[in-house]
């Protein structure tokens, strides 16, 4: 049915893929903590805040709405891990902190949740990057690492 | 072959129609880039809207162009190939439909009632006229492929043991695709949008509207690009001067489309909460499935082109490549298939990090999106597209190609503009541009306290890539309207380019039949989306209110009492 040249097609073409593949299956439990993740809804979801858990361990219980995230700036000592759990108050939005490769969409009726470590200071901005409304291209907040005072 | 004068006409109109809306289109991509550089510190110009101008750029761009154009080029290749023409009064009514429903959603574009981006993600509200124009032009674009399914019965019937062309497979194919997937996105404008917009129904389930729309919404780029694939496999070979390599190999590509080209929306959702990681996984490994085709393609042109290279009298390994017609302006929908394919290689590779589950996460909605896709959509579908046209037109009009030395030159300029467009696009993307937002007006607009001056030369690079594109542009409608407009001095006619193949081949009958492939396609289709589907179903996920794009309050008025 194939020639020598056709199998060679679909061979290579085929171990190509599962060179990818491999490599997705692979990385999955290594890199993987701030993958999505959902969570089933709650309402206590929808008030924005930050919980500490210990020294280095925080949760950020993040809210967007049209056009602020809440709370919109976050302080967090060097060295903490934070729990990122974002929904929306009203339409879609997007949370973008590009540095961290956190980057979750916020759906009305939906948690995301992804964890990530600041390992060193600055200040880490949070963008809103879906289309949600006259106003989104003000829609930003910070993350702000290095304030062992925590305000 | 000769043909009737009212399947001319209704070819050539829906070529002018979407061409002509073009315009639009192209004119705010420019606008974008320039707003997106920081040299437009405002929310429109010339009464249009950023936002207002993206929802058409997308809509006009993506959706209309491609749907009409599909239409048009696939009553041309039936016609050609099976050499009967389809049933005049069912393809008006499509163009009907198709054009009452894009005049219906142009109108509610312009009038600023449906600023909600080609997306139209609930719970951002917009005119109902607009979803249900979307849903007419969809239902119009349908017709023509029961038509065409009916002639391929009866011309089976008449010809069982010959291959059927494989330009007929690959629009059947492509159709089939469509009519499947848009299955999804009809439901969710005919039940849940349009009640909602029209105030009958309170709220909606936003993981849901928007699962249903990337069922369709990834579709949908099979839908675009298998025209083109059509024009590559039938035509490309014969306009280098040489054979179609592997004919074989090709249906292989058509029928793996069939199978896979639905069951991986999800991973436009890999970021959204309310889908589970397993349902994002599974659909994640499909979607590098359907890159399968997409190399076999590559392969098989590659080797085509040799071989029209060696015909040419060329020497050596890559001797080839300099033989070939890259400027013969008698051949000049080589010059716009070639430089298509170049885009294609890194508009291909660039979505591989979009397809990857965890390198998604670098990436997700931010400039390098559009980066990549304007090497897909905007790269081998936009230019097989307008390459076509101009031929289709030219041909059924019996004129000659108006400024035929700059037509041909028209594809490199194109390429070069997207490379760079997009380099500045991707470039922006990995340092965390977003995409789909006014920059000028916050973050490139050194006034502001948001100003990111890391942004400054990624806007400006893609600026300089959207003047090139944009003069491209412009001198494309140049020679499109100067064709149509000439004097007629040739015979009208419809005649495409066909490729003979390489090897001749038996046929091999599970390549030459729809079934079997239809069965699998369902069966995929089933194991990727019931899972997903269950699982929205059963998060208990309260519904939302609707909201207009310039009040943060829900907007839950009756939008026809006003």
């Amino acid at each position: 049915m194939f020639d020598k040249y056709e199998k060679g097609i679909l061979i290579s073409s085929i171990l190509v893929m599962m060179l990818f593949i491999f490599s997705l299956v692979y990385s999955l439990d290594k890199k993987g903590r701030n993958i999505t993740e959902c969570i089933p809804f709650n309402k206590t979801y929808q008030k924005g805040r930050v919980e500490k858990i210990d020294d280095s361990t925080y949760q950020v219980f993040m809210v967007a709405k049209m056009w602020a995230f809440e709370p919109d700036k976050i302080y967090i000592p060097v060295g903490s891990t934070v729990d990122f759990f974002l929904t929306s108050l009203d339409v879609v939005h997007g949370f973008n902190i590009a540095p961290k490769n956190v980057n979750l969409m916020a759906v009305f009726g939906g948690v995301g949740k992804s964890t990530v470590k600041f390992d060193n200071p600055g200040v880490y901005k949070i963008v809103c990057h879906e289309y949600c409304g006259v106003g989104h291209q003000f829609m930003q907040g910070e993350v702000i690492v290095n304030y062992p005072e925590n305000k | 072959m000769e043909i009737s004068r009212s399947l001319k006409r209704i070819i050539i109109i829906e070529l002018f129609v979407p061409v002509s809306l073009l315009t639009i289109g192209i004119y705010h991509g420019l606008m974008q880039t320039i707003y997106r550089a920081g040299f437009l510190h405002q929310a429109g110009a010339l009464k249009l809207d950023y936002y207002q101008g993206l929802t058409l750029h997308g809509v006009i761009n993506a959706v209309v162009l491609t749907t009409f154009f599909a239409v048009a080029f696939g009553h041309a290749t039936i016609t050609h190939y099976l050499k009967r023409e389809p049933d005049i009064l069912i393809a008006r009514i499509s163009m009907c439909l198709m054009i009452i429903g894009t005049l219906m959603a142009a109108w509610a574009m312009l009038s600023g009632k449906a600023s909600v981006l080609y997306t139209f993600y609930p719970p951002l509200k917009a005119h109902p006229l607009f979803y249900l124009g979307a849903a007419l032009l969809i239902v119009g674009s349908w017709l023509p492929f029961f038509n065409w399914a009916k002639m391929y019965r009866q011309w089976k019937k008449e010809n069982a043991e010959v291959k059927t062309p494989l330009a007929v497979i690959g629009t059947l194919v492509n159709f089939t695709i469509w009519f499947v997937c848009t299955l999804a996105v009809a439901y969710e404008v005919l039940v849940l949008l349009i009640p909602w917009s029209m105030g009958w129904t309170k709220t909606i389930d936003v993981t849901l509207s928007r699962t249903l729309f990337w069922f369709f919404g990834h579709a949908l780029v099979y839908f675009w690009l298998l025209p083109a694939y059509i024009m590559f496999y039938t035509m490309l070979p014969k306009l280098a001067g040489g054979k179609l390599y592997s004919d074989l190999a090709g249906r292989i590509a058509f029928f793996s489309f069939l199978v896979l080209s639905i069951p991986v929306g999800v991973h436009h959702q890999f970021a959204d909460p309310g889908i589970t990681r397993g349902v994002k996984m599974f659909q994640g490994l499909l979607t590098f499935g359907i890159a399968i085709p997409s190399f076999m393609t590559a392969f098989n042109l590659a080797a085509s082109l040799e071989y029209a290279g060696v015909q040419r009298g060329s020497k050596g390994l890559f001797g080839w490549i300099k033989k070939l017609p890259f400027l013969d302006p008698n051949r000049y929908l080589f010059a716009y298939m070639i430089c298509g394919l170049i885009l294609f290689i890194f508009g291909g590779l660039t979505g591989i990090p979009n397809a990857s589950y965890q390198l998604n996460n670098v990436i997700h909605n931010t400039a390098f999106l559009p980066g990549h896709f304007h090497m897909t959509v905007a790269g081998p579908v936009f230019l097989a597209i307008i390459g076509m046209s101009t031929f289709l037109i030219s041909q059924l009009k019996g004129k000659k190609i108006f400024w035929p030395k700059i037509n041909v030159v028209i594809p490199y300029l194109w390429m070069i503009g997207v490379l760079i467009f997009s380099s500045g696009l991707m470039w922006g993307g990995l340092i965390g541009e977003p995409r789909r937002t006014n920059l000028g007006l916050s973050y490139l607009n050194p006034q502001s306290p948001l100003f990111r001056p890391d942004w400054v030369p990624t806007t400006m690079l893609a600026l300089a890539g959207g003047i090139i594109m944009f003069v491209a542009g412009m001198l494309y409608f140049v020679v499109f309207f100067g064709t149509l407009i000439r004097k007629k001095t040739e015979v009208a006619l419809l005649d495409l380019p066909e490729s003979e193949t390489y090897h001749v081949e038996k046929r091999v009958p599970i390549f030459d039949k729809f079934k079997p492939w239809l069965v699998i396609m369902v069966v995929v289709l089933l194991l990727a989306y019931v899972p997903a589907l269950w699982g929205i179903n059963n998060n208990n996920a309260p519904k939302a209110l609707p909201y207009k794009v310039d009040n943060p309050m829900p907007d839950t008025t009756n939008t026809l009492n006003k």
